[in-house]
C-alpha cells in the first residue's frame, strides 16, 4: 500500500454531538477542540485504523472523516480550504468560532 | 393571520413532545446518528460544518411581531445573537446546541411556529407573494391557498417519503415575486373568461445542478379543484419519480424525461377519478373550512387617505437619503394612502438576510406601531412591513435609521440575494457571502446604485443553488476547482413572470476576480443601454450575451 505525500498525513474530525462544534480524533482515542492534538495517521493503513477506531466513539461525536493535513509548521495544517474555515470559522465574522477564542 | 386551532396546537406539541424524547435518546446512546439523523432533519436540525442548525419555518413568509420578538429570544438566549432569513422564507440559527432544542421548539411552539417540513424528501414550507395582501397588482391574498396547502401537506401520510424534496409557490398577482417558475408546483391566482377565481398551474421547475423553467400544465384550475389536482400531480410524482438517483429524482426531471403531454395526461386522468368518486375527492375541503382559513386573512381595516401625503413630500423634498428610500424601498399599496415597505437586510458589507436579535425586536415593535403586527419575509432575504400609512414613512424610515436598517437599495445591485456558502454550509462547495460583500462595497455609492438601476445578482455556494443564481441577472456560482474557491457567472437569468434561465459566460474565476469583473460588466451595461430607464436585463436581451461576456473575461483576453 503506498503512503501519502510527502509531508502530508491524515488525522480524523467530526462534530461534537451535543454542541456540534468541530472536534479532532487524539492517540488517547479521546476527542479535542485543538488541531494541534490530533492523532496522525501517516499512511492508509494507519488512517484505515484509525478511523475505524474513531467510529466506534459515535455516542460523543457525529460523522467522523479523514482529512488530510500538511506537517509542514508547528501543528497540522488542513491542505484544503473546507477543512481550514473549521478550524476558525466563518470567514467574515471574525467574532464568531475558533477564531474568536484566540 | 391564520391562529391555530386545536388540532394545530395539538399535532405540534406533540411533535415537539416526540422529538424532545429522540433528542434524550441520541444524547443517552439509545439512537444512534443513523437512526438519528433522518428524525432531526424531518424536525430542521441540521449539522453544519461549526455547529447544529436550526432552520425554522415561517409559512408563506408571514410573522406577527409577536413571533418576530420569539425568534429575537432564541437568538439571545440560545444562539449567538442573530438570525439568517433564507431564500425559501425561513430563518436558520447556526450555533445550535442539541440539548437547547427542546427549549427552542417549545418556544416557538408557544407563538404558533414549528420547524417542520423544513427538510428531507417531503413537501417543504409553501412560499408565497412577500407583497401578499397588499399589493395593489393582486388578483387575490395567494396565503389562504398557501394555509390550505399547508394544512393538507402537513404530515400526509402518502407523500411523507417522496422521491425528493417538494416546493410550492404561490403568487396572487400576474407579476411573480415569488419566483413559482422555479418550483415543483407554481400557482398563479388568475381570472377564467367568466370572471371566476382559479389557478395557472405550473409544473416541473427547480433550480440545482438541473435547472428548469416551469411549464403550465393546466392554464385555469377552478379554485374549489385545487387539492385533488395538487393530489393527482403528486400521486404521479409519487408513482414515477425516480429513487435510484438523487439527482434524477425532482418533479422536473420527470417532467423533462417523459414529457409534459405524457404526465398531464396521466394528472388529469387521475384528476378526474377522484372528481368521479362518490361523494366527492377525499381531499376536498368543505367551502366552510375554506372560508374559516380565509377569514384569517382577511385585509386589516385601513381606512382609505389622502393619496398624496404632506409629511411625505416635506421629507422628500428636505431629506434626500429618505427620498432614495421611498424610490427604492417602498411599492403601490392597494388601499390610497398607504404604501408596502421593505426593511433591507442588505446594509453594505453586512451578510444578506442576516439579521440581530436587537433588529428583530425593532422589527416587531415598528410593525406593532406602524404596519397592524404584521411583517414579511421575502425570498430575496428582506423584511416587508405590508401596511404602512403615508404619512407614517417619514417616522418609519427615521427610527430605521436609528436601527441600521434603512438602506435604500431594494431592487439594486447591492440588493444581492446569497445562501450562507461555506462559512456555515456542510454542502457548500466555496463561499458566498464575502462576495457578496465584496461586491456591495463596491456598489455602496447610492446615488451610483440608483443611476444603474435595477439589477438583480444572486449567489449559491454550491450546485444546489439555494441563492438563485440560476435566475439571477448575474448568477455568480461558487465551486471549487483544484482546490480553490472558484466562480462560473451566468447572465441573462429572470426570477420573474419572465422566467429564464442564466447562461453560462465563461470559465470560473477567482474569488478575488468576481468583483473587479462585476464592475467591468456593470461599465459595459452603462455605455450600451439604450436610455438611462433601459434595465440590464433588457440591455442584455436586445443585445445577447457577447459584448458582455467580453467585459468579464476583459484582463484575460488582453493578456491572451
Amino acid at each position: 500500500m503506498s503512503g501519502f505525500k510527502q509531508g502530508r498525513a491524515q488525522i480524523i474530525s467530526a462534530n461534537d454531538l451535543l454542541v456540534g462544534d468541530v472536534v479532532y480524533f487524539t492517540a488517547a482515542e479521546g476527542w479535542t477542540r485543538r488541531i494541534g492534538e490530533a492523532a496522525l495517521a501517516r499512511d492508509p493503513a494507519q488512517a484505515e485504523a484509525l478511523l475505524a477506531r474513531a467510529a466506534r466513539q459515535q455516542g460523543r461525536v457525529v460523522d467522523p472523516y479523514l482529512a488530510e493535513v500538511a506537517l509542514d509548521g508547528g501543528a497540522p495544517r488542513p491542505t484544503h480550504f473546507r477543512e481550514a474555515f473549521r478550524t476558525r470559522g466563518p470567514s467574515h465574522r471574525p467574532d464568531l468560532g475558533r477564531q474568536a477564542e484566540k | 393571520m391564520y391562529r391555530y386551532d386545536e388540532f394545530d396546537h395539538a399535532y405540534v406539541n406533540q411533535r415537539v413532545a416526540q422529538f424532545s424524547d429522540q433528542i434524550a435518546r441520541r444524547i443517552d446512546g439509545r439512537l444512534s446518528e443513523e437512526e438519528f439523523k433522518p428524525l432531526r432533519l424531518q424536525n430542521g436540525l441540521y449539522l453544519q460544518l461549526h455547529a447544529y442548525m436550526l432552520r425554522i419555518a415561517i409559512p408563506y413568509g408571514t410573522l406577527s411581531s409577536r413571533q418576530m420578538e420569539a425568534l429575537a429570544d432564541i437568538a439571545e438566549r440560545w444562539d449567538k445573537g442573530y438570525g439568517h432569513f433564507t431564500t425559501r422564507q425561513n430563518i436558520q440559527f447556526n450555533w445550535t446546541r442539541l440539548s437547547d432544542v427542546p427549549a427552542i421548539l417549545a418556544h416557538l411552539a408557544s407563538v404558533e411556529m414549528h420547524a417542520i417540513q423544513t427538510s428531507g424528501n417531503c413537501i417543504r414550507n409553501v412560499t408565497a407573494d412577500h407583497f401578499a395582501g397588499a399589493a395593489a397588482d393582486e388578483v387575490e391574498d395567494p396565503r389562504p391557498t398557501a394555509e390550505l396547502i399547508r394544512q393538507w401537506s402537513t404530515a400526509h401520510p402518502e407523500f411523507a417519503f417522496l422521491p425528493r424534496k417538494f416546493k410550492i409557490g404561490v403568487t396572487g398577482a400576474r407579476a411573480d415575486r415569488a419566483v413559482t417558475r422555479s418550483h415543483d408546483i407554481g400557482l398563479t391566482i388568475v381570472r377564467g373568461e367568466d370572471g371566476a377565481i382559479g389557478y395557472e398551474v405550473t409544473v416541473g421547475g427547480g433550480m440545482g445542478r438541473t435547472p428548469m423553467v416551469g411549464k403550465v400544465i393546466r392554464p385555469f384550475l377552478p379554485k374549489a379543484e385545487l387539492l385533488p389536482y395538487l393530489e393527482s400531480i403528486l400521486r404521479v410524482y409519487n408513482l414515477l419519480g425516480r429513487r435510484d438517483n438523487k439527482y434524477k429524482a425532482r418533479v422536473k426531471i420527470l417532467v423533462h424525461e417523459e414529457g409534459l403531454e405524457k404526465i398531464r395526461a396521466m394528472v388529469e386522468d387521475e384528476f378526474a377519478r377522484q372528481m368521479a368518486e362518490v361523494g366527492g375527492p377525499a381531499v376536498q375541503p368543505l367551502p366552510a373550512e375554506v372560508a374559516r382559513i380565509a377569514a384569517y386573512f382577511a385585509p386589516p381595516a385601513l381606512p382609505p387617505r389622502a393619496p398624496v401625503s404632506d409629511a411625505v413630500e416635506t421629507a422628500r423634498t428636505f431629506d434626500p437619503r429618505f427620498a432614495a428610500w421611498l424610490e427604492t424601498n417602498t411599492h403601490p399599496h392597494r388601499v390610497s394612502g398607504y404604501a408596502i415597505a421593505t426593511v433591507s437586510l442588505k446594509a453594505i458589507g453586512e451578510a444578506p438576510g442576516d439579521a440581530s436579535a436587537a433588529q428583530m425586536r425593532a422589527l416587531a415593535a415598528l410593525a406593532r406601531r406602524y404596519s397592524g403586527e404584521e411583517l414579511r419575509i421575502s425570498h430575496e432575504q428582506n423584511v416587508i412591513l405590508p401596511h404602512v400609512a403615508l404619512d407614517d414613512l417619514p417616522l418609519l424610515h427615521a427610527a430605521l435609521q436609528r436601527e441600521g436598517l434603512a438602506t435604500a437599495n431594494a431592487g439594486l445591485i447591492s440588493d444581492i440575494i446569497a445562501c450562507p456558502g461555506l462559512d456555515y454550509c456542510a454542502l457548500a462547495t466555496a463561499r458566498s457571502i464575502p462576495i457578496a460583500q465584496d461586491i456591495a462595497r463596491r456598489f455602496a455609492d447610492p446615488v451610483r446604485a440608483r443611476a444603474i438601476g435595477e439589477f438583480r445578482i444572486k449567489i449559491s455556494g454550491c450546485i444546489n443553488a439555494c441563492g438563485h443564481h440560476h435566475v439571477g441577472h448575474v448568477g455568480i456560482l461558487g465551486l471549487e476547482k483544484a482546490g480553490i474557491e472558484s466562480y462560473q457567472i451566468t447572465l441573462g437569468g429572470d426570477a420573474t413572470e419572465n422566467c429564464a434561465i442564466g447562461e453560462r459566460a465563461g470559465p470560473g474565476m477567482a474569488a478575488e476576480e468576481v468583483g473587479p469583473a462585476i464592475e467591468r460588466l456593470v461599465d459595459a451595461y452603462l455605455a450600451l443601454r439604450a436610455t438611462q430607464d433601459e434595465p440590464f436585463i433588457e440591455t442584455y436581451r436586445r443585445l445577447g450575451a457577447a459584448p458582455f461576456k467580453a467585459a468579464l473575461y476583459a484582463t484575460q483576453q488582453k493578456a491572451a
